[in-house]
């Protein structure tokens, strides 16, 4: 039989309900995946609302990312409800004083702007393709046109209204849609280590962070692949881009950090307690030393030395990729570390995260891998590559 | 705040929940005329059923007005309550899910911090023995106690609670006569209450896939009877009663006793009233 539960160990005193972590690990890959959803989108963004040419190459690829990782966004969550088969109630009779009432509507909501956007920026590819293939592939796009072929000048003029109306839809769309998570968590008074104001901005620019870093690492290894040169104007922006944000990110968290401790309300010792104890390895070691201040200070360096070529392309990568093993941390650090810390604010709980079960690490990474199957598949369907595999001049 | 005050917030939390009912009942209105989607037909039903009150023959819920009251100075730690509970409201057995717990706080000669355990503690845990049973292991025996007192926890049926206001699809709710209840055929498991009781009240009922928690056992008070842990507590350290009823228990305990309640800065606004309880209890 399966375990029904399992019992956290403790310190000091806990509440005896507490013993039973109420939210696992997949609550933790929920907000990594909107943050990505949110970092990609803004990617887009820079290209088609705030008309930076350099961001070219990655503007339709930063898309189809966004969507892609969307499409995954409900899923830890259906899989951690008890309830799984009454998913849709919030959306069918929401309780509108929840703040996750509006999960379904947000999600809803942006879903359908991200598809829209991509079909409009892919209408071309897609008629293209409904002419010339045969079979079910020929069906799939012939379908996906929706019956407008016109790619004649003036439509290709309405689409192009049309994606930049969406883009700057998108803007507070998926800022929206990810600052309310930092809400959710932001706005619970049971729980001092979450109950904060500067918990949205804190979960947007770090979900900035992800998706930028998130994208030189897909570009520079979709690059690799199709075997042409990393477009080294594009790399330089986006690596200018993650240097900007994460300089927003770091700084947002320690003034958090430090208002937390400085007020030094009730529990605080405990709160202390724990940062000196249980969060040295996720959280000073890993979170902010491996994954911010390498980060950080190498980017730093390579700005400040002009650094070009190979170099540069490597050290954004390998600085992205801490970058994205850091947020994830973030998140865990958060929403297992608040869960951490008795709500008593005199105990200290441990959360052991299963290996093989619904909630447990094989979920979390089969959920953590499954966007990357979709794009994979995605970018076949729909070449993003507005270099269309050519060297840009 | 005064107490009109606070009767006049009691009345626009009523009209809220009100209007939220008649949206429903509009909503399911316009659905069942329509007849617009048979899987939001079919959902329906359901979301009637949160918005009706419980159908109690004889019943009228907005003539009560419960409320509970804790006197820690009687409580003897015999968990009594705590067994009692877990039988008459089918709580898993455990010792890691409870509707109500007793705490035990021991401060040590020479010792300014105080020891707090209660059953989910291994110590206890063993004293204890079996699955179903709790005792409060006498672990300090041998040491030299300077203070020593329990305090009866259990869901403080807030006249502002945070886990109704999180509820994505009000299946916790609050009753016209003060207590706050779960539909367990409405909740949908995310524990977001869970995490947003200060009280630590709530657990997540593994056996039924929902949440539950503490209801004052709505089906006996609403019958006459009192709670099932108001009724085996051997010394009365447990009252329950109408304050619409000057004459029932609790509204002589609030009249004769100065109370006080479990962390009020959180704006929750309990309802269980304690007496002779310490600084370091929250
Ligand atoms: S004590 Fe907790 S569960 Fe009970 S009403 Fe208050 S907030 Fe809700
Ligand atoms: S667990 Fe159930 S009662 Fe609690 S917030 Fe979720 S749906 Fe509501």
């Amino acid at each position: 039989m399966e375990t029904l539960f399992h019992a956290a160990p403790f310190t000091g005193y806990v509440y005896p309900n507490e013993t039973v972590i109420p939210w696992t690990v997949l609550i933790a890959i929920y907000p990594y995946l909107t943050g990505l959803v949110a970092g990609a989108f803004t990617m887009s963004s820079l290209y088609q609302v705030f008309g930076m040419e350099r961001f070219k190459p990655v503007a339709h690829f930063a898309m189809l990312t966004s969507l892609c990782c969307m499409l995954i966004v409900p899923l830890p969550l259906l899989l951690h409800l008890g309830q799984p088969t009454r998913a849709l109630n919030p959306v069918i009779t929401p309780h509108i004083t929840s703040a996750f009432a509006i999960f379904g509507y947000a999600a809803g909501f942006y879903v359908i702007l991200l598809l829209l956007e991509n079909w409009f920026v892919f209408r071309p590819h897609i008629v293209a393709q409904a002419k010339q293939r045969k079979g079910p592939l020929g069906w799939f796009y012939r379908i996906l046109t929706l019956g407008s072929y016109d790619l004649s000048e003036k439509a290709m003029h309405y689409d192009r209204k049309w994606i930049f109306a969406l883009a700057i839809v998108g803007i507070p769309g998926a800022h929206g849609l990810h600052g309310y998570v930092g809400f959710v968590f932001g706005s619970l008074k049971s729980r001092e280590w979450w109950s904060s104001d500067l918990m949205p901005p804190i979960f947007l620019f770090s979900a900035i962070i992800s998706g930028v870093a998130l994208l030189i690492v897909l570009y520079a290894a979709s690059c690799r692949l199709r075997k042409i040169p990393v477009d080294q104007d594009c790399m330089k922006g986006m690596t200018y881009t993650l240097w900007g944000f994460m300089m927003f990110a770091l700084l947002l968290e320690a003034v958090e950090f430090a208002s937390l401790v400085y007020r030094g309300r009730e529990g605080i010792e405990v709160i202390l307690e724990y940062v000196a104890g249980p969060l040295i390895v996720p959280f000073w070691i890993i979170q902010i030393g491996i994954c911010s201040v390498i980060p950080v200070s190498w980017l730093t360096f390579m700005i400040w030395k002009g650094v070009k070529g190979n170099a540069l392309i490597s050290g954004t990568v390998l600085s992205a990729l801490l970058v994205l093993v850091g947020v994830l941390m973030m998140r865990w650090n958060v929403v297992i570390g608040g869960q951490e810390i008795a709500k008593t604010g005199k105990g200290l709980l441990t959360y052991h995260m299963p290996f093989f079960e619904r909630e447990s690490a094989v979920t979390a990474a089969i959920l953590l891998i499954a966007p990357f199957v979709l794009l994979s598949v995605a970018v076949k369907l729909f070449p993003p590559w507005e270099d269309s595999g050519v060297q840009r001049d | 705040m005064t107490q009109e005050g606070i009767a006049v917030e009691d009345k626009a939390t009523e009209l809220e929940e009100a209007g939220r009912r008649d949206f429903m009942r509009l909503f399911g209105g316009v659905l069942g005329g329509g007849g617009i989607a048979l899987v939001a037909a079919a959902l329906l039903p359901e979301a009637a059923a949160v918005a009706d009150k419980p159908d109690i023959p004889g019943y009228d819920w907005n003539k009560h007005h419960w409320s509970f009251g804790v006197d820690a100075t009687k409580c003897i730690g015999c968990l009594r309550c705590v067994e009692a509970c877990k039988v008459e409201n089918n709580v898993p057995k455990d010792p890691h899910h409870f509707r109500t717990w007793v705490e035990r706080y021991v401060t040590l000669e020479g010792e300014e911090k105080t020891h707090i355990d209660s059953q989910h503690d291994p110590v206890n845990i063993e004293a204890a023995g079996a699955d179903g049973k709790y005792r409060f292991a006498n672990r300090y025996k041998d040491a030299k106690v300077d203070k020593a007192f329990f305090v009866p926890k259990l869901c403080n049926h807030c006249t502002h609670p945070a886990c109704v206001q999180v509820c994505p699809v009000g299946a916790t709710y609050k009753t016209e006569d003060g207590a706050v209840l779960i539909d367990h055929t409405m909740c949908i498991g995310c524990q977001y209450c869970v995490q947003a009781c200060p009280y630590g009240a709530r657990f997540f009922n593994e056996e039924i896939q929902a949440t539950d928690k503490c209801t004052w056992c709505y089906h006996r008070i609403t019958k006459g009877l009192n709670p099932a842990c108001v009724e085996v507590c051997p010394v009365s350290a447990r009252v329950f009663g109408d304050r619409n009823d000057k004459q029932s228990p609790i509204s002589i305990f609030l009249r004769n006793n100065r109370v006080t309640v479990l962390r009020p800065e959180s704006g929750n606004a309990p309802n269980v009233f304690y007496v002779g309880i310490d600084k370091e209890v929250s």
